[in-house]
């Protein structure tokens, strides 16, 4: 849009390259995602009843535990790494799917105005007046658990965020003078939004976009923890935060390690949200 | 104000209605609701008896309005499982959760307020930075993994707390903390915000000029007006606050409201977690008129919409 030129943003200072890490950190944790049959040591859902909750370190017949073995003497290394796909591919498919259908939905409730409008938005203020954990809790408990279901859960509960800002940006959009000449030259209302309107509000909703993005890994997780999410024996890292919950006392790393690992990429994906805001958004500076 | 008051309360339940007709078609995502409820070894007979019983072999509008008409009457339906009124069952959890909740407000408030002020007033000061830090951590620590590395270090390596359940107020102390972390996070976000915004004004510089010392200009002229976002926000941190209690009350063993929820859904018995849902959706509802009206009686100079 043209209200960062309008509104210049005095430059920063350069800043090193050790301030690109939460960017440094995504990348890894997505290599190592994508890379994950190969990289793990071993097949994460391989058990030896012998070398049960081993600390890191351990040797046990063909095993050598780097990070430590679970209650059934899974590699912990391996299911940390497998987890990250559970994670990301979560995460991505709701981050998608709910950015989809909420920012047509706000674009068309924006545009169309009159009854359209007041539909949409009533929607939007209902779902967002049920706190979405409990919603995607009695979604799950109806559909049952399972990584598409979750997926489908959080696209549902969380579509109404993209909804409320791509409304609001499109309000202000569609009364520029060339989106109304392009809609008086006879374009339909598709090709308004998607050429016009969408590029302008593509900005605020990819903020919003990041920023739900880390909150989507916690709510997998928070799921598989409760035990709605990814079933067993899927590594999720929630999940194995569940299993590692009962044997706190006794090996400690069956529990921090995967929430570790969750709590480095969500601060990451945070701290990358913040600096995309910061870039895009020039009021928050 | 009476006008603005009906005009809100109106859509309030407006929007309760929405909440109510989204859970009913919720409930039949998948088509027949009566298998939600059966335990997995039912046979035929009995699905088809129970469908019956419950009426869910009724027209759709017959059974959204009988739905409405349980609702209106307090009526949440009975556990299949317990065979106790779901009313009961939430009435004898729902003060624990309250405890937790009020405790881990207490630690938000407490932590988050002073922390927002850190930031605003000594922006540039190491202790800001370090509490920046320390605020950015929180919001991205799942309350799972931190009430578990507190079970870990408090209990199991210091011995200083208990690890989970009931008893005295030390059992709440590891709950509070790991559910108002989070909040506290935002808490620290608006009172920053809201102290900047104030900061920047005419008579700060005013009072400046004057003389009027940091200390004294905090307490007489900044805090009664930046308090007026904070409190907006207490009130809807308290909703999620309650949502955010499932979690936490699962790690720790605590016997609330969300934990019976968890319980419920492992034991097929939806009615109970329909409850816990509507409940938690009205109260949401309500916080969030409360703290449009808290709004209108702190600020008075703020003319509301609808307000003569």
């Amino acid at each position: 849009m043209s209200v960062a030129a309008a509104n210049p943003v005095p430059r920063r200072k350069s800043r090193g390259l050790w301030r690109w890490w939460p960017v440094g950190i995504i990348a890894l944790v997505v290599l190592v995602a994508i890379f994950a049959p190969w990289l793990a040591p071993y097949d994460p859902n391989q058990q030896n009843l012998l070398g049960r909750l081993k600390p890191p370190g351990t040797v046990s017949r063909s095993f050598h535990y780097w990070l430590g073995s679970d209650e059934l003497g899974r590699d912990l290394l391996s299911r940390v790494i497998h987890g990250a796909r559970i994670s990301l591919i979560v995460a991505f498919a709701s981050v998608i799917l709910s950015g989809v259908v909420g920012t047509t939905l706000g674009m068309i409730a924006g545009y169309r105005r009159g009854w359209v409008e007041i539909a949409v938005m009533r929607i939007v203020d209902v779902f967002l007046s049920i706190p979405a954990i409990l919603l995607a809790i009695i979604t799950v408990a109806v559909l049952g658990p399972g990584i598409v279901n979750v997926i489908m859960v959080l696209a549902l509960t969380r579509w109404p965020r993209y909804a409320r800002i791509a409304y609001s940006q499109t309000l202000s959009v569609a009364n520029m003078p060339y989106v109304r000449l392009s809609a008086l030259m006879g374009a339909g209302a598709p090709r308004v939004l998607f050429r016009h309107v969408l590029p302008n509000i593509v900005g605020a909703v990819s903020v919003v976009a990041t920023l739900e993005f880390g909150l989507m890994i916690l709510f997998e997780a928070g799921l598989s923890f409760l035990g709605l999410g990814v079933q067993p024996p899927t590594a999720s890292w929630g999940a194995m935060l569940s299993t590692g919950r009962n044997y706190v006392a006794t090996a400690w790393w069956v529990a921090t390690l995967p929430g570790a690992c969750l709590f480095v990429l969500v601060l990451a994906v945070n701290l990358t949200g913040d600096a995309v805001r910061d870039r895009l958004d020039p009021r928050h500076r | 104000m009476p006008g603005f008051l009906l005009r809100r309360l109106g859509q309030a339940l407006v929007t309760i209605l929405g909440v109510v007709t989204l859970i009913f078609f919720v409930q039949r995502l998948t088509g027949d609701p009566t298998y939600l409820l059966v335990p997995e070894t039912a046979t035929q007979a009995d699905i088809a008896a129970l469908r019956h019983q419950l009426g869910f072999d009724r027209p759709l509008p017959v059974q959204y309005l009988d739905f409405l008409g349980e609702l209106a009457r307090f009526d949440l339906g009975q556990s299949v499982v317990q065979r106790v009124p779901v009313t009961t069952i939430i009435a004898s959890r729902l003060p624990y959760t309250l405890m937790l909740a009020a405790g881990a407000l207490i630690v938000a408030c407490g932590i988050g307020v002073p922390i927002g002020i850190l930031l605003a007033i000594f922006r540039n000061s190491p202790a800001a930075k370090a509490a920046a830090g320390f605020v950015l951590a929180a919001q991205s620590m799942p309350t799972f993994w931190s009430g578990i590395l507190m079970i870990l270090v408090f209990s199991v390596l210091l011995g200083w707390l208990p690890p989970s359940s009931t008893g005295d107020l030390s059992n709440l102390v590891m709950p509070s903390f790991a559910l108002g972390l989070l909040s506290m996070a935002t808490f620290a976000r608006i009172t920053r915000s809201a102290l900047l915004d104030e900061l920047s004004k005419d008579y700060v510089r005013t009072a400046r000029s004057r003389g009027v010392r940091s200390g004294r200009l905090l307490i007489r002229h900044l805090a009664r007006n930046a308090s007026i976002p904070v409190i907006t926000v207490a009130a809807l941190e308290i909703s999620n606050l309650l949502a955010g209690a499932v979690i936490v009350e699962t790690v720790f063993a605590w016997p609330g409201l969300g934990q019976v929820t968890v319980q419920a859904i492992l034991a097929r018995d939806f009615m109970i977690v329909q409850g816990v849902v509507l409940l938690g959706a009205f109260v949401t509802v309500l916080l969030n008129l409360l703290s449009d009206l808290l709004y209108s009686l702190v600020d008075p100079r703020i003319v509301l919409e609808g307000a003569r």
